[in-house]
């Protein structure tokens, strides 16, 4: 029974690991950019709504909706006026930027809120669980999860329903051909990043909800993303939550057995899943 | 007046010239064909037109506007759409899909719409749900110019739209043109098949070697004088 209760607990982790990497996924998917300041402005947005919180006395969930835009505001502005400038046949420009911009938000982020770690107000939600069956789960991490699947459903929705999602799968085919149709490359890579960052401050509001945070644990959120991400096959969203759930069931079981055992079970679940797919669960087809 | 005019366009692809200063004029309802062989800078002059390759200001000028140095999606609002070469379809959209990228961000009124997009190509219509790259080459080929009349352009840019098809399934293609050109569109069309431009274009540039070598109407050029500005005299 034990393990039961050991694999639903690493389910619903595996939303948490989704979240902060269904962004990455977006953004390589459709421009090719693997945004090495991904954890950072994970952690960003979690002093974002940290600040919203202290200083407007904002619930935390209604600090996150409106850090939302601001947060959109800042992908767009990123991707339009920096890393735009850095996509083209050479994939070494890019991460070198965006490494570099790891450290600057590393270094403002300690700057402006010091090194102690922080964590958003929490309240009996925080704390509730309810019983489904003979298992107890924690209602936040149950959010955590419904909001993975929601964000994940939503983005399909918007790849597939809309007239946007149309222009971001023919830019992310051949951008050059998208311009002949009339659609602007750069603005449609900046308004990729924005959304981005909309599940950015998703992801943000739930880390900070249920661990404490500090400026320096970005580079390490971007690895549970990165290695979600490779799991699940490079752009494929619903890979990106399988691969979320197949990372935090592996570390939940590694914890059960030893604790010193969580984080490496995720490494080794991802080297595993590498060794036998190397090109994920659901590569795309025309990679 | 004169619907889009080039003045002395040159081209570069880093220290290689495409294009020596060639000057072309499209009229208003008019059909013109750009014949020449492999690397004569037909392709080149279309990327020019539509703006995948910059031009410097002046250089391209489309009713009575300069659009010399703008960017691609400028220059297809303006009322520029391109056909390119190898279709070059979305294989990630649907062949509907690939239709309405053509209207992307914009309200455009005239005659084409999906519906007179597919009384055009009526096996569009089976095969809207399909990837347009499941298509065979013709239909595939249905599906770029559909896109590009999606747009209801003044301007239709035809880039070897025959290319790699079965002589049958050119005619079938070519057939659309006048239903296009009765929708109020100009064309440019650069061709190999040098029987199909001479049959469809109201006037023919011949270039080579990224000039054009010789211009007029089909009736008005003899055979020997288009070998010669198709091959250089001599040849």
């Amino acid at each position: 029974m034990i393990w039961v209760d050991t694999v639903a607990q690493g389910i619903l982790l595996g939303g948490l690991y989704a979240l902060f990497a269904a962004g990455l996924s977006l953004v390589f998917g459709i421009m090719r950019l693997v945004n090495l300041a991904h954890g950072d402005l994970i952690v960003v947005g979690a002093y974002l709504i940290l600040l919203l919180v202290t200083l407007l006395g904002l619930p935390p969930f209604l600090a996150a909706l409106v850090a939302m835009p601001l947060m959109f505001a800042l992908g767009w502005g990123l991707q339009k006026f920096l890393l735009n400038r850095t996509l083209g046949d050479d994939i070494l420009p890019p991460l070198l930027v965006t490494f570099g911009l790891s450290i600057v938000f590393q270094n403002a982020l300690l700057e402006g809120f010091s090194a102690d770690s922080q964590r958003l107000p929490t309240d009996a939600l925080t704390t509730a669980s309810v019983a489904i069956g003979p298992l107890n789960l924690g209602v936040m991490p149950l959010l955590t999860f419904a909001s993975a699947v929601a964000v994940i459903v939503g983005l399909n929705q918007l790849f597939y329903r809309t007239s946007l999602g149309r222009a971001f799968r023919a830019t992310s085919d051949d951008p050059v051909t998208a311009s002949l149709m009339g659609i602007k490359p750069a603005s449609i890579f900046a308004t990729a990043t924005g959304i981005a960052l909309i599940i950015v401050t998703i992801a943000a509001l739930y880390l900070g909800l249920r661990a404490n945070f500090d400026p320096n644990i970005g580079p390490a959120r971007l690895i549970y993303a990165f290695e979600a991400v490779i799991i699940g096959g490079l752009g494929s969203l619903w890979g990106t939550l399988l691969g979320g759930i197949i990372i935090g069931v592996a570390q939940t079981v590694g914890a059960a057995i030893n604790p010193e055992w969580q984080i490496l079970a995720g490494h080794l679940a991802f080297l595993a899943v590498l060794l036998v797919r190397p090109r994920g669960l659901f590569p795309r087809a025309n990679d | 007046m004169a619907l889009l005019d080039t003045y002395g366009l040159t081209a570069t692809y880093g220290d290689f010239q495409a294009l020596f200063g060639v000057d072309i004029t499209l009229g208003e309802a008019e059909t013109i064909a750009i014949i020449g062989a492999n690397g004569a800078g037909k392709t080149t002059l279309m990327r020019s037109i539509s703006g995948v390759l910059r031009n410097a200001p002046g250089m391209v000028q489309f009713n009575g506007r300069d659009i010399g140095a703008l960017a691609a999606d400028e220059i297809m609002a303006q009322g520029v759409a391109m056909v390119p070469e190898g279709r070059k379809l979305f294989p990630s959209l649907s062949v509907e899909e690939n239709l309405l990228i053509g209207t992307y961000g914009r309200r455009v009124s005239g005659h084409w719409s999906l519906g007179s997009v597919y009384d055009l190509f009526p096996i569009l219509k089976d095969r809207r749900h399909s990837p347009g790259t499941a298509l065979s080459g013709g239909q595939q080929q249905m599906v770029a110019i559909g896109r590009a009349l999606m747009s209801n352009p003044r301007v239709l840019l035809c880039d070897e739209i025959s290319l790699g098809l079965a002589p049958v399934v050119i005619k079938d293609i070519y057939k659309a043109v006048p239903a296009i050109k009765a929708a109020g569109a100009s064309l440019i069309v650069v061709e190999q098949d040098i029987g199909q431009a001479m049959a469809v274009a109201d006037r023919v540039y011949c270039m080579m070697e990224g000039r054009v070598t010789l211009t007029g109407a089909p009736d008005a050029l003899s055979r020997d004088a288009i070998h010669d500005a198709y091959f250089g005299a001599g040849q």
